[in-house]
């Protein structure tokens, strides 16, 4: 049972930004709020963005631009972000429940919370995405993935080279709408691949071992056996950890193979 | 908090607990077609449109909806009886609960997708449990009022 003691729209980041600064620990910048209620949190200030003009998708001097307040489904739909990168935005999320939650869940949300179950990390590691915080700037995803949740900054957008790059998107799950039980996402640039492999159950992180083998052109298979090999993987509810490496070794496989056949197109 | 907000066309100016959730909120004002089914936002039983989109109310802050249009089913209940119907007719329906959720996501999808393949449908409504039915029967009533088309006769939006 959460509790919200005050719930404020504030006018612009400066407000937000001052709000978040009079207790941290108790305020709590509002997402999509799809998991608000599983948690206990008692909430002092419940600091809600939707009115700052954060739900924009642009293309912008070479990047591709999302507001931390887009939905998912706004992935998924649009044209410049379907258009993109072999529309894996959209297919990472299109698994995500249904409709109408991907129309409350946000990149922001999905995001900042680096939850280890979330598709859209691990797409967007695999794209060398970076995000755009309130006070700590532009920081790389996989250095912002890295770092422990504190509740102290405001993520504005996510940001993606434009740069024409292919890419794949592979999950497994134990059921169409669940959470995945792996996740994983490859991309490739002038012969230069990223490996990113999420739902460990742990945080999507990156296998530079299964990248080098693809730039090495050993093959897909020998990336996606590097891939199990170099990470750490966990068991939970819906898998144990050796199945979850081998799940790795044939998604990874997958994955670079899909994105192998579409540099050939 | 104070709010306004407008269902179905009714305007509603109302003080309201902070962390009320739209759920609550139209139900307590007499929607009760809206569903309370896990309140985890995992299966779809409340789903509502605010401006046009569906969303699940179990995990829509009422403040958000401040200054917005929610239409529930009773705000397109002629529409909704029209698919009804093609429900009825297909045995669609065992229990009922998971309708008015359902209906909403359908009719959503016939205003957002043109003409939607099997597969389309089939992702626009996954997030949209039915615990009795197998989707079988709601599938074919489905596939029957899309070929039907009868919103063109009925002259509905």
């Amino acid at each position: 049972m959460y509790t919200i003691k005050s719930y404020v729209f504030p006018e612009s980041l400066e407000e937000a930004d001052e709000l978040l600064r009079r207790d941290c620990r108790s305020s709590a910048i509002l997402g999509g709020c799809c998991w608000l209620k599983m948690g206990h949190r008692r909430i002092r200030w419940a600091i809600d963005l939707t009115r700052l003009g954060l739900d924009q998708i642009e293309v912008k001097d070479g990047w591709l631009e999302l507001g931390a307040s887009v939905t998912l489904h706004q992935l998924e739909t649009h044209p410049d972000v379907t258009s993109r990168f072999d529309g894996i935005l959209g297919e990472s999320v299109s698994h995500i429940v249904g409709v109408p939650f991907r129309n409350c869940a946000t990149v922001g949300g999905s995001v900042f919370s680096r939850f280890g179950f979330s598709d859209l990390t691990c797409a967007l590691l695999a794209l060398d995405a970076t995000v755009v915080l309130y006070r700590g700037g532009e920081v790389p995803l996989a250095q912002f993935m890295a770092t422990p949740i504190s509740f102290d900054d405001i993520l504005l957008k996510v940001r993606i080279r434009d740069d024409g790059r292919r890419a794949a998107y592979q999950s497994a799950r134990r059921s169409s709408t669940d959470f995945p039980t792996m996740a994983v996402a490859v991309s490739c640039l002038d012969g230069r691949w990223t490996v990113s492999v999420g739902a460990r159950p742990a945080r999507a992180v990156r296998s530079e071992q299964a990248a080098r083998c693809l730039n090495d052109g050993l093959g897909a298979a020998a990336a996606g056996q590097a891939a199990a090999e170099e990470l750490t993987y966990g068991t939970d509810l819906r898998a144990g950890a050796d199945y979850r490496r081998k799940l790795a070794a044939v998604l990874v496989r997958r994955a670079a193979e899909q994105c192998m056949e579409e540099n050939k197109g | 908090m104070k709010v306004k907000i407008t269902v179905n066309g009714m305007l509603y100016n109302k003080h309201i607990p902070n962390d009320m959730m739209l759920l609550e909120f139209l139900r307590k004002y007499g929607y009760v077609s809206v569903k309370r089914g896990c309140d985890t936002s995992n299966c779809g039983l409340c789903t509502v449109w605010v401006e046009g989109k569906p969303v699940l109310s179990c995990s829509y802050p009422a403040a958000r909806a401040d200054g917005k249009n929610v239409t529930t089913l009773e705000g397109v209940k002629n529409e909704a009886a029209s698919f009804g119907r093609y429900m009825t007719e297909q045995g669609a329906e065992q229990c009922g609960y998971c309708s008015p959720g359902f209906i909403m996501a359908v009719l959503a999808m016939r205003r957002e997708l043109t003409n939607p393949t099997e597969e389309e449908i089939s992702n626009y409504l996954a997030g949209n449990l039915c615990r009795c039915s197998g989707y079988a029967g709601q599938t074919r009533a489905l596939r029957a009022w899309l070929h039907d088309k009868p919103w063109e006769k009925e002259g509905q939006a």
